[in-house]
């Protein structure tokens, strides 16, 4: 017979591991990578491989020559990083700039932390807003989507929705062509249709819980209402604010990032009505169109606040007779 | 379908010997029968090297209050009295006996006539109780009568008897709802006179239709008891969660079930309760579940307590080839065994054999601070940020999280999807602030 292993309960494990939870993360982004592909063609699958595959071979380096730990790519987050800063980057990015981002997404805004699960802010967040501030003319003009399009660099461009809104333009395109995602913008941000498909999975895997998402979405709802009412001529509808920019993919995707988001529901409340109340404020007073990175940025930092202070509710947490 | 409101797992069930008629296992050739059974004290011997012994004869003393009494199990010559190895890992006295014949106390009625009627008073019966050596079968193996007798101050509301069975692999709750339903019925009436209540709530996970059948069946020939059936959740046997789930009511942090006024006693110790007041019985034999995935024929066994798990391995069809690790009692909370050599406690509820594919647990690597831990805790708490504080050492910070609310569960272990030893950890953390809160009440007095 073998040896006997002794070892403290529990003797059974649910089988769930880190490459796991990505591997249904990169599952739930397949809808909204295809509405990409369809509207962005040849551009959106260059950005997007170089992405993922610089974001991969910088942690793989990094990880080898300058921490030198263990192999740490086959737990495949460097891939849904690559991949979720793809999905926010315009699909007619030059590709030195995309490497630059993977660097930075994966060398800063990760590994210099100590890799998976020691970096307080979101990667793809960090490297999309380092390249939104060194190269804003690159990142500000987006491709007109046009189905199975080959033309990349040289591609048509189009203003966003939320540029339009900013600067009062009428060309918003229609409530159809938003929710599908028939309108310029981040190559993976356009269809909000694409991006709820990948929640439904996220939520029947259980990768995420419906908590920061829906808070997100219904803060920025109710705000963004709250002015429609009182003037419709300047602001423009909520509907039109949940279905533009990058609200969706930040909501579903980006803030709901394991590592940097709160870890108890109460917790995961705040952190959405924060997100929600800055994104609003950026959108609609600041002087950028979009704000959800920015947001999701700020609310990270006050992550280890809110884990800090706001505690889960106990069991027993009643006065004692 | 009622259940616990807070976190929660839910494993393969893997109930392989659900149903599996309960077989009598052969005398052994020795039994060492431990004296300490539960976190009391060991209790003190009555008997000498070369004594010969019946059945059912007392053979350890209780040693104060929170101690119970051990009985021997076999008839035959006591041949030592020494330190034995029990599943826990720590040596613990006991009395070794060799068996000759099987040779019962005249006392103890063997007669199957189910008897119904009790004319005892509420502090006879906790006395029995007391003098049957009884504990908690469903594996904390406290003291039964220490949990019935009512602090002054406190009064006892209900009475909730737990045949949830939540761990998975076990059976042998199951199988005795099944088989000794009238008899756990009136251990339940029994049990309800000695703490005067009136109400009794059985809670049955919905996996065990016949058994919630069978014990509703015998509950209607009485007054007051009331079958429940429960989601199928683990930790559901857990006391606090089943006081939940039954009455809705939340036993406070750091407080008892009496102070919601509640007691709970498993579906087992209610049958020990039956056959020590009833039959005049001690508790001297159980039910356990053999069973592992790759074990030919799981099954359920009356084992008397002292057998070796050697012969129950010996006579249920042996160890199977591909083990890895031997647990004794569920995959869940049950421990590890280093060898066979364990015998059968009272507590003791399964033997359970995990393929060597099983047994070596996965590869540590960093929180990625996904938060499941903390949603499927079913007290409510933070487990990566107790594991976190007891790696440093950071006891006043672990007190104020409630790191001793834990109870063990291992539902953060299990759902950790980077394998982190979270419950290793706790319990370590466990023990310094349990030792912490000790001197400060030495200090205060």
């Amino acid at each position: 017979m073998n040896k006997l292993v002794v070892s403290p309960s529990p003797h059974v494990h649910s089988g769930n591991s880190i490459q796991k939870e990505m591997k249904s993360v990169l599952i739930a982004l397949i809808p909204a990578y295809l509405v990409a592909l369809y509207y962005f063609g040849v551009g959106a699958l260059i950005v997007s491989a170089t992405s993922v595959l610089s974001c991969v071979l910088f942690e793989y380096l990094i990880q080898k020559f300058i921490l030198k730990g263990e192999k740490t790519i086959t737990d495949c987050s460097a891939i849904v990083t690559g991949l979720l800063l793809a999905f926010n980057l315009p699909s007619n990015l030059p590709i030195w700039i995309v490497i630059i981002g993977a660097l930075v997404a994966i060398g800063v805004g990760k590994m210099s932390f100590g890799g998976l699960g020691n970096n307080p802010f979101n990667p793809a967040l960090v490297g999309r807003v380092f390249l939104l501030i060194s190269f804003p003319v690159q990142m500000t003009s987006w491709p007109r989507p046009i189905p199975f399009n080959l033309a990349y660099m040289d591609a048509e461009t189009s203003a966003t929705a939320l540029t339009a809104l900013k600067e009062h333009l009428e060309n918003i395109p229609s409530a159809l062509d938003m929710f599908i995602g028939n309108m310029g913008g981040s190559m993976g941000e356009v269809s909000t249709l694409a991006l709820l498909l990948g929640f439904a999975y996220l939520l029947y895997r259980r990768t995420i819980s419906w908590h920061i998402p829906i808070t997100i979405l219904f803060t920025v709802f109710v705000m963004t209402g709250i002015f429609y009412l009182v003037d419709p001529q300047t602001y423009a509808s909520p509907l039109v604010h949940l279905m533009t920019g990058g609200l969706m993919l930040g909501a579903i995707f980006m803030a709901t990032d394991f590592v940097t988001s709160p870890m108890t529901k109460r917790g995961m409340f705040v952190y959405g009505i924060g997100i929600g109340v800055i994104t609003v404020v950026i959108r609609l007073f600041g002087s950028y169109p979009e704000g959800v990175s920015f947001a999701i940025l700020i609310m990270n930092a006050f992550t280890p606040l809110i884990n800090t202070y706001i505690k889960p509710k106990r069991f027993g947490e009643v006065r004692k007779k | 379908m009622k259940t616990f409101k807070m976190g929660g797992i839910h494993p393969e069930e893997c109930k392989f010997s659900a149903g599996k008629k309960t077989e009598v296992i052969s005398l052994p050739k020795q039994v060492v029968i431990p004296l300490r059974h539960y976190s009391g004290k060991p209790s003190i011997p009555e008997v000498a090297k070369g004594d010969m012994v019946k059945v059912g004869q007392l053979i350890g003393r209780a040693d104060g209050f929170v101690s119970a009494n051990v009985h021997s199990s076999v008839s035959g010559k006591v041949v030592k009295i020494d330190n034995a190895l029990d599943a826990f890992g720590y040596k613990n006295p006991a009395v070794f006996i060799d068996v000759i014949g099987d040779d019962w106390l005249e006392t103890i009625d063997l007669t199957p006539k189910v008897k119904r009627t009790c004319d005892l008073e509420s502090s006879e019966i906790i006395k029995k109780i007391a003098e049957s050596g009884i504990v908690g079968l469903g594996g904390a193996t406290f003291p039964t009568h220490v949990k019935l007798s009512v602090p002054a101050g406190k009064k006892a509301e209900v009475l909730i008897i737990n045949g949830a069975e939540c761990e998975p692999y076990l059976t042998c709750d199951h199988q005795l709802m099944l088989e000794k339903g009238e008899e756990i019925v009136i251990g339940i009436t029994i049990l309800m006179k000695a703490i005067q209540v009136k109400r009794a709530l059985v809670g049955i996970e919905a996996n065990k239709p016949d058994a919630i059948l069978n014990i509703e069946k015998w509950a209607k020939t009485v007054e007051g008891v009331e079958v429940i059936p429960l989601k199928v959740k683990y930790p559901q046997g857990s006391e606090k969660q089943l006081i939940q789930a039954l009455t809705g009511r939340e036993v406070p942090s750091g407080g008892l079930p009496i102070d919601v006024g509640a007691i709970v006693q498993n579906v087992a110790t209610t049958f020990a309760v039956y056959e020590a007041v009833q039959k005049n019985k001690p508790l001297i034999e159980r039910v356990i579940t053999v069973t592992g995935k790759s074990v030919p024929e799981p099954g359920n066994y009356w084992v008397r307590v002292g057998t070796p798990l050697s012969h129950v391995v010996e006579k249920t069809g042996g160890i199977p080839e591909d083990t890895g690790k031997i647990v004794a009692g569920g995959p869940m909370m049950g421990r590890a065994l280093p060898n066979l050599e364990i015998s059968v406690a009272k507590g003791t509820a399964a033997v359970l054999f995990i393929p060597s594919s099983e047994s070596e647990r996965g590869k540590v690597q960093n929180c990625i601070r996904c938060a499941k831990c903390v949603f499927h805790c079913p007290m409510g708490l933070e487990p990566y940020l107790l594991m976190n504080r007891s790696e440093k050492n950071l006891l006043d910070e672990l007190e104020q999280n409630r790191v001793m609310d834990c109870i063990e569960c291992g539902s953060c272990s299990y759902v950790c999807p980077s394998n982190r030893p979270l419950v290793d950890y706790i319990r370590y953390g466990k023990s310094k602030v349990g030792e912490l809160i000790r001197s400060r009440k030495v200090q205060q007095l």
